[in-house]
């Protein structure tokens, strides 16, 4: 069953992508859909079977790199962690298949969207199965290259085409990184599988190696290079900028790329490698701060933002933020717990930007929005739903996994942890003030479109809507559903070997008993939210625009996105190509060539300016004699060295 | 696992032969020419399969020669001598399957003096297959040496502008190195008393002789690398030179100079090779990181390959020299999915230069409007060279890394820079070209790949992703030879240690 699940989306693809073009594309769709949604089915049962009944199992397909000590094979491992992953990548990814049957209607490329995203969903699950650090890696830079091709779907498009090759290359960044953490894991376990790493973990605890030119701590070293990958993947804070600009993409793979699956991978491993950063207390520092940094500083920028999905991109970012908060003071399954709600309820905020962006004729400015709840009553509501959702309203699904998420920073009574507590709890204001600005902004209010969009707009045909509906269901109901296996008691039930903590780890436990203020501050937050969003956007409409006049320096530190791109650009990108231009001109041309070939040969030129009118026989006299002169000179070193010796 | 005739010969020879029946062929003109082209054609191609039997005959759990052939030549001890291991067979195959792929290539790319084009080509190939074949050096030397004829005439005959500057480059390059090289050969024949390679890998030249010889032979197979600063002459070579002629040059020549090191600086002169591996390493690194950056401002596409050509080469020398299995066995993949890759590129270049007769990067942009299946077999390969997981090119790359980090952490961290490099150049390329509307009036009437050209890439494409999911029929075939390259050079290394202690005590 586990192989199906994993390479019915690859033959999917497949079929769409080389048949497409005789079979139609229509029929790629249906075809392509329908063997995600297959997938998405098994993987409620594999969820089922393993979550539940626990039968963990691992599945080896076919041997792949070996070489020496060196031995990686094709294989699935199925646990715990790999099910909640296969149910979240499935679903999500046949809901927005389905969707955009409907969404892509008009284009032309239909046959080639839907071979990629079953492309990159296959890519996903090869990266959710792995049972070795090298699968891991080729589903990483597999979805990394899906996403690289769905963002520049639109090849026309020069700043599509932009975006991409940005996504690529950050992301090539932070495999950097984690190409060095295996290749260190290699050296130092003599292993890369899953199992034989984790196993030997603990006998590398306060061990040193030489990295670099410094002896460094083993464990600590190697979680930092692998996070690095994960910053990248996962859009973190410094390795963030590529995450915005990707909303150049289609929206439905804003939805399943950039929100729900390919970005959370590294959320996933980090759980994944619970076994090795459970031991490393700074890594986990490392996480955290990092974690918290990006839930902050994402949400500033998404307060000031007027391009809709660029709103949902920094809330990604910011919410992505919040699962490393978890990861790092060590509450793994509150970590994925909110990768699991997150996926139903910003998959639906996406796919309802993209329902609002369809109808409105592919406008995305919400300056050019609003008013738009009577033409659009049941996108409306989905949105609505998954607003509460994300700002966490009591009893959706983003109340309890991201206030366990507070409570835990809190609960983990370290100075990192502190620190994410209250950026995290100042977060959640920011989440909910840019959350309802969006809301208000595109459906209450008078309208700002022009009239004859207005008189157009119109609700998104069945297709669209049922996914909608469902991922609506999610938001409301995965929290309450699953929070008992996730992080309740049934936690050690559900996970068993899945999550790894160490005895001394009680902060599930801890967090049952932190004041009642830290447990009642994120509604307090969420609820001003609302309100200051209200007041500005609906009560006094002017209100925005003299706060950003009385404080502008700091209002165009935040729409340029604190100027990382300009940062970068200047630091990395410029002087780049202007290196590469200076090697090339004066490097190869002025230095290598000018005193080597092109120095000899001027000498040489001068002495034989007559003999090169000869040219074409020259050259062949030239080549032959250079082999009988070859033959002369070792017949003659033969004889004459055998006569002297 | 010797059979009864010399096949390794007949796999040489035969393409010769090939050659004589064109020089055959009379007159010049249109059927004429389509029966050269023709005898190309199923010369290379039956040259191929008979390869074929010698990779399905095999032998991989042993290190020794395998299908022997031994005349005597030059006195007693020069002789004629074939035969193949697990580290050059491979090689023997890249070249014969690459070669009929050359030929349909120039199809119709070469339209003067179609009869030498081809008769060159065909020399060429059993030149490059002696080279892999050889078990005796001045065999070896004359199959090494011989081999820049054709080449120089392939670029200088049928290149493009400065055709003659290139040649001339190339020529001059590569004879400087190899007059030393024919001198450390002269040396090793005054000292050891034979040139027959076995024999040669069993011998244990002096420590201070080793010096000499290993640098000797440095100079001659880093300019055929090239590695880092011997590779000028490539870019021009690869500009200039027709687009089969681009293909063997990247996919087969640059490999002796990796097969060089394998088979003579290491096993021959292991001290050496484990003094002066931080001086390769260097160059390596150098490699990798200066020419991805100089590849990054390229306005040529085939110059911008060519010097991406230079960095991937930077990891296999890197690789051979850590001296690891997961180094060699790394570097010497490397080299075959690079034969692939690099051959692919240079080929889906001609695809475009022999429509728009331009190399400019500028010329080109939005061809996937018009040729689908060409942007699809150009990304395949784009991925390839950046490396991507479950490519070819990732393979090697990975297991010269690993092979790399166990030795120096430096070096491995440098050369890893170069996956971030390599993206930034080869998706810029591939964006300016293929990607963008198609505005250019020119380019409206572009074709998409023909029936020819398919068959061309299709079993490239087909390859690269075998072998990067499944790269065990290449690495089975080179592992025991690798393990006991690596045994011999350790054995030697404990040698020369015990005989220090011995000269202290």
């Amino acid at each position: 069953m586990y192989p199906t699940i994993v390479f019915l989306p690859l033959a999917g693809a497949l079929i769409a992508g080389f048949f497409g073009r005789w079979l139609g594309a229509r029929t790629s769709a249906v075809v392509t859909s329908t063997f995600l949604l297959l997938s998405a089915v098994l993987s409620w049962i594999a969820f089922f079977q393993v979550g539940i009944a626990g039968q963990d199992t691992r599945v080896e397909l076919l041997q792949w790199v070996s070489s020496g000590d060196l031995q990686v094979s094709w294989a699935l491992r199925i646990d715990t962690l790999t099910v909640v992953m296969l149910v979240v990548v499935n679903t999500i990814s046949s809901l927005v298949h389905v969707y955009s049957i409907g969404y892509m209607s008009h284009d032309p490329h239909r046959p080639r969207f839907f071979a990629y995203l079953s492309l990159f969903t296959f890519a996903m699950l090869m990266l959710v199965t792995s049972d070795n650090f090298l699968q891991m890696f080729f589903g990483w830079e597999g979805v990394g290259l899906m996403s690289y091709l769905l963002i520049g779907f639109w090849y026309h498009k020069p700043e599509a085409n932009a975006a991409a090759i940005k996504a690529f290359l950050v992301n090539r960044v932070g495999d950097f990184g984690f190409a060095l953490g295996i290749f260190a894991i290699f050296y130092i376990f003599g292993a890369i599988q899953f199992d034989t790493v984790f196993a030997a973990a603990p006998d590398q605890v306060g061990k040193t190696f030489t990295f670099l030119s410094w002896d460094l701590d083993v464990l600590t070293t190697i979680c930092l290079l692998l996070f690095m990958g994960a910053m990248g993947k996962s859009a973190q804070f410094l390795l963030h900028t590529w995450l915005p600009d990707a909303m150049e993409g289609p929206t439905p793979v804003s939805a399943l790329i950039h929100a729900a699956t390919m970005v959370t991978a590294g959320v996933f491993m980090v759980a994944r490698l619970s076994p090795l950063f459970e031991f490393s207390p700074t890594a986990l520092g490392v996480v955290t701060f990092v974690g918290a940094t990006t839930a902050f500083f994402a949400a500033t920028v998404g307060l000031v933002q007027n391009d809709i999905k660029r709103v949902v991109a920094y809330s990604t970012c910011s919410q992505l933020g919040y699962m490393f908060v978890a990861l790092g003071v060590g509450a793994y399954g509150v970590g994925i717990f909110h990768l699991f709600t997150h996926a139903f309820f910003k998959a639906l905020l996406f796919l309802g930007s993209g329902s609002v962006i369809h109808a409105m004729d592919d406008e995305q400015d919400m300056r050019n929005m609003g008013g738009l709840c009577k033409m659009l009553p049941y996108t409306w509501i989905v949105m609505l739903i998954g607003t509460l959702a994300l700002t966490g309203f009591p009893l959706t699904a983003g109340y309890f996994s991201k206030d366990a998420i507070i409570e835990s920073a809190f609960a983990a009574h370290s100075g990192v942890g502190l620190y994410a507590f209250i950026l995290t709890v100042m977060a959640a204001l920011l989440t909910s003030f840019y959350s309802w600005r969006l809301m208000f902004m595109t459906f209450h209010g008078t309208s700002r479109a022009s009239a004859e969009t207005l008189n157009k707009a119109h609700e998104s045909p069945l297709v669209m809507m049922v996914p909608l509906v469902i991922l609506a269901i999610g938001s409301l109901g995965a929290g309450f559903l699953f929070k008992g296996m996730f992080i309740g008691e049934g936690y050690s039930d559900f996970w068993r070997s899945a999550l790894f903590t160490l005895p001394s780890n009680h902060i599930l436990e801890a967090m049952h008993h932190v004041p009642a203020a830290v447990v009642a501050a994120p509604f307090v937050m969420m609820a001003s939210g609302f309100v200051l969003a209200w007041m500005f956007y609906l009560v006094i409409p002017k209100a925005p625009e003299n706060l950003a006049d009385a404080f502008r320096p700091l209002y165009l530190f935040l729409l340029n996105k604190w100027y990382f791109d300009e940062l970068y650009d200047a630091l990395f990108t410029k002087p780049a190509h202007r290196i590469g231009r200076v090697l090339w001109k004066k490097g190869d041309g002025a230095i290598i060539d000018g005193i080597g070939p092109d120095g000899v040969a001027a000498r040489v030129i001068d002495v034989t300016r007559g003999m090169i009118r000869l040219q074409s026989g020259y050259v062949y006299h030239y080549a032959f004699a250079m082999l009988i002169g070859v033959a002369l000179l070792i017949t003659y070193f033969m004889f004459a060295g055998g006569a002297a010796s | 696992m010797t059979t009864g005739w010399p096949i390794l010969s007949a796999i040489i020879f035969l393409p010769m032969l090939g050659a004589l029946f064109i020089l055959a062929i009379r007159g010049e003109d249109e059927i004429a020419i389509r029966n050269a082209r023709y005898v190309a054609l199923w010369t290379t191609i039956i040259t191929f399969l008979l390869s074929l039997v010698i990779w399905i005959e095999f032998d991989s759990t042993t290190h020794v020669f395998q299908f022997e052939e031994k005349r005597d030549w030059l006195g007693a001890s020069i002789s004629y001598r074939l035969g193949v291991d697990g580290i050059s067979m491979l090689f023997v195959i890249l070249t014969t399957f690459l070669m009929p792929l050359c030929v349909l290539a120039s199809w119709n790319a070469i339209q003067s003096r179609v009869k030498a084009y081809m008769i060159a080509f065909l020399v060429l190939e059993t030149l490059m297959v002696g080279v892999f074949c050889a078990m005796d050096l001045v065999v070896f030397y004359l199959f090494f040496e011989g081999g820049l004829i054709p080449m120089f005439l392939i670029i200088g005959v049928w290149g493009g502008q400065r055709r003659v500057y290139a040649s001339f480059k190339f020529f001059l390059y590569t004879l400087l190195g190899s007059v030393l090289m024919l001198l450390a050969i002269m040396a090793m024949y005054w000292e050891a008393g034979t040139t027959d390679i076995p024999a040669l890998l069993a011998y244990q030249f002096p420590p201070g002789m080793q010096t000499w010889l290993w640098f000797a032979f440095l100079a001659s197979f880093a300019v055929k690398m090239p590695m880092w600063p011997f590779h000028t002459w490539l870019p021009d070579a690869h500009v200039e030179a027709p687009t089969a002629g681009s293909v063997v040059l990247a996919a087969v020549l640059l490999k002796m100079g990796g097969y060089g090191f394998l088979r003579f600086s290491i096993p021959m002169f292991p001290l050496a090779s484990e003094q002066f591996a931080p001086l390769i390493f260097l160059m390596s690194i150098i490699a990798i990181t200066y020419t991805s950056l100089v590849a990054l401002a390229q306005e040529d596409v085939k110059k911008l390959i060519a010097y991406s050509s230079v960095a991937h080469m930077g990891f296999v020398t890197m690789g051979l020299f850590t001296l690891t299995t997961q180094g060699l066995e790394g570097g010497i993949f490397q080299m075959l999915s690079h034969g692939i890759v690099s051959a692919a590129l240079f080929l889906c270049v001609g695809v475009i230069y022999d429509r728009m007769h331009t190399r400019q990067i500028d010329a080109y942009g939005g061809l996937v409007n018009r040729m689908p299946l060409y942007a699809f077999c150009f990304m395949v390969f784009t991925m390839a060279n950046v490396g991507l997981p479950g490519t070819s090119g990732f393979v090697g790359e990975f297991l010269t890394l690993v092979g790399a980090f166990r030795v120096n952490t430096w070096v491995a961290f440098f050369a890893t820079s170069g996956v971030i490099l390599s993206a930034a150049y080869a998706l810029w390329l591939y964006r300016r070209v293929v990607f963008g509307q198609l505005e250019k009036p020119e380019l409206k009437a572009i074709t998409d790949l023909n029936t020819r050209e398919i068959v061309v890439l299709m079993p490239l494409v087909v390859l690269t992703i075998l072998f990067g999911i499944y790269p065990a029929p290449l690495l089975d075939v080179m592992s025991v030879s690798v393990d006991h390259l690596i045994k011999n050079y350790e054995a030697a290394i404990a040698t020369a240690e015990q005989a220090k202690l011995a000269l202290v005590h």
